[in-house]
């Protein structure tokens, strides 16, 4: 009884795997047109009439339906698969259907303000390509190039003086004219001029100035230096001064031998302090300190 | 800011010195504390060291100006002197005086006339007693 049983299990089975299999299988007078691209499959074979007569020509076309269905979907299986996140996905080959316009094609545009004129002169339309051969260009980077190849060696080049340009800019011009001038003996020092050419701006190098919280003591000592240095040039002798000392010195004398004679009578002037001169009085020129006045001697 | 150069340094003490002559030395050299010429922005300041070292703070163009000017640097770099550096020159001075006439008339007057009018402070009489007499 159980022997039975399990063979009839298992011929069932195999009748139901067969029965599974006939499915996947579909038979047909014409093969079907395929563009898998789409998704579309054309189905050409004839369809009986009688089939739609009778009532079950629902049942009928579900049928038909499944079989082209399932052609289709064989077709696709045959093609390459990649895997997606966890799906594998056919790869659809190109569309091979062209599809029919969706709107209506553009209606032509009226001609514009410009196009008109173009077409009522005759004007053609001249593209203007970006691209020019340039000799020159080709020139500096090629002397770009080896420039970078001495700077990553660390080779030393000289310093620029033009390139093989066809225009040099004024600066340019300008740089490799100061650069020529330097490069002599004497550092472009006695170098002549043109007539009307300028001195350069900025000859030499940066100033550089003391810092400016340097020794408070060096440079008081700096400055004292330098007034020393002023005071030891500027003459001791004040000329102006002595020269005015000089003169008042004589109307005093002048003046105190005029009232010596109203009262003396005949005792000759003393000339004392005439012969000296101006060395003794040298020390006084300087001396003058506080209260003496510079400028036109005014009446006292 | 920055420290005279010598040739700066030179042509203020030049002019400095028609004012009050030798005393430079008082002003360069003070015994209550050190003092010292900065230039900035081609003016002359005159300020102490702790000034000086609060001044660094400030940048260039925010720094309107330290300690006193005493004047400012022309364009041709001469050196001309403000009436900001009075109260430093005044104790030195080698003499005052107010001007009688204008200076037209200076010019114009006779030798003997009156042009300065030396206005003596309260001790000057008793301090120069000696020189003036």
């Amino acid at each position: 009884m159980a022997a039975c049983s399990v063979e009839e299990l298992l011929a069932k089975a195999e009748q139901e795997e067969a029965e599974k299999l006939k499915t996947i299988s579909v038979q047909k007078e014409l093969d079907l047109d395929f563009d898998v691209g789409n998704l579309l499959a054309c189905d050409k074979n004839r369809i009986e009439s009688r089939d739609f007569k009778e009532q079950k020509k629902e049942d009928f076309l579900r049928a038909l339906a499944r079989d082209n269905t399932q052609l289709l979907i064989n077709e696709i299986w045959k093609l390459p698969t990649e895997r997606v996140e966890e799906a594998i996905v056919a790869k659809l080959p190109e569309p091979a259907t062209r599809l029919p316009r969706e709107k209506p094609p553009p209606k032509p545009k009226p001609p514009t303000k410009w196009e008109q004129f173009a077409k009522l002169k005759g004007i053609q339309k001249k593209k203007k390509t970006n691209m020019v051969w340039d000799e020159t260009r080709v020139a500096k980077n090629e002397f770009n190039r080896l420039k970078n190849i001495a700077r990553a060696q660390k080779i030393k080049t000289p310093g620029v003086g033009l390139l093989p340009r066809t225009k040099q800019s004024k600066d340019e011009l300008s740089r490799a004219v100061s650069v020529a001038k330097t490069s002599t003996a004497s550092a472009g020092r006695f170098q002549d001029r043109l007539p009307k050419e300028k001195p350069p701006k900025n000859a030499g190098k940066r100033r550089k100035f003391e810092p400016l919280i340097g020794d408070f003591s060096s440079e008081k000592q700096k400055q004292l230096e330098l007034l020393k240095v002023m005071d030891s040039k500027r003459p001791k002798l004040d000329i102006t001064k002595a020269v005015n000392k000089q003169m008042r010195e004589e109307d005093r004398e002048e003046a105190a031998s005029k009232r010596k004679g109203r009262k003396g009578g005949a005792a000759g002037r003393p000339k004392g302090k005439g012969g000296k001169g101006k060395g003794g009085r040298a020390g006084g020129g300087k001396a003058g300190g506080g209260g003496k006045r510079r400028g036109k001697p005014g009446k006292r | 800011m920055r420290p005279l150069t010598d040739e700066e340094t030179k042509a203020m003490f030049e002019k400095l010195s028609k004012y009050i002559g030798e005393n430079i030395k008082l002003l360069v050299d003070r015994p209550d504390g050190t003092y010292c010429f900065r230039l900035h922005h081609d003016r002359v300041y005159y300020m102490s060291e702790k000034i000086l070292k609060l001044a660094t703070n400030f940048s260039r163009d925010k720094l309107i100006s330290v300690g006193t000017c005493f004047g400012k640097f022309t364009k041709t770099q001469k050196f001309r002197l403000h009436i900001t550096a009075l109260d430093f020159l005044a104790p030195y001075a080698k003499g005052f005086g107010v001007a009688a006439k204008t200076t037209q008339e200076c010019r114009r007057v006779d030798p003997l006339s009156i042009v300065v009018f030396h206005q003596a402070d309260v001790g000057e009489f008793i301090r120069n007693e000696d020189t003036l007499t």
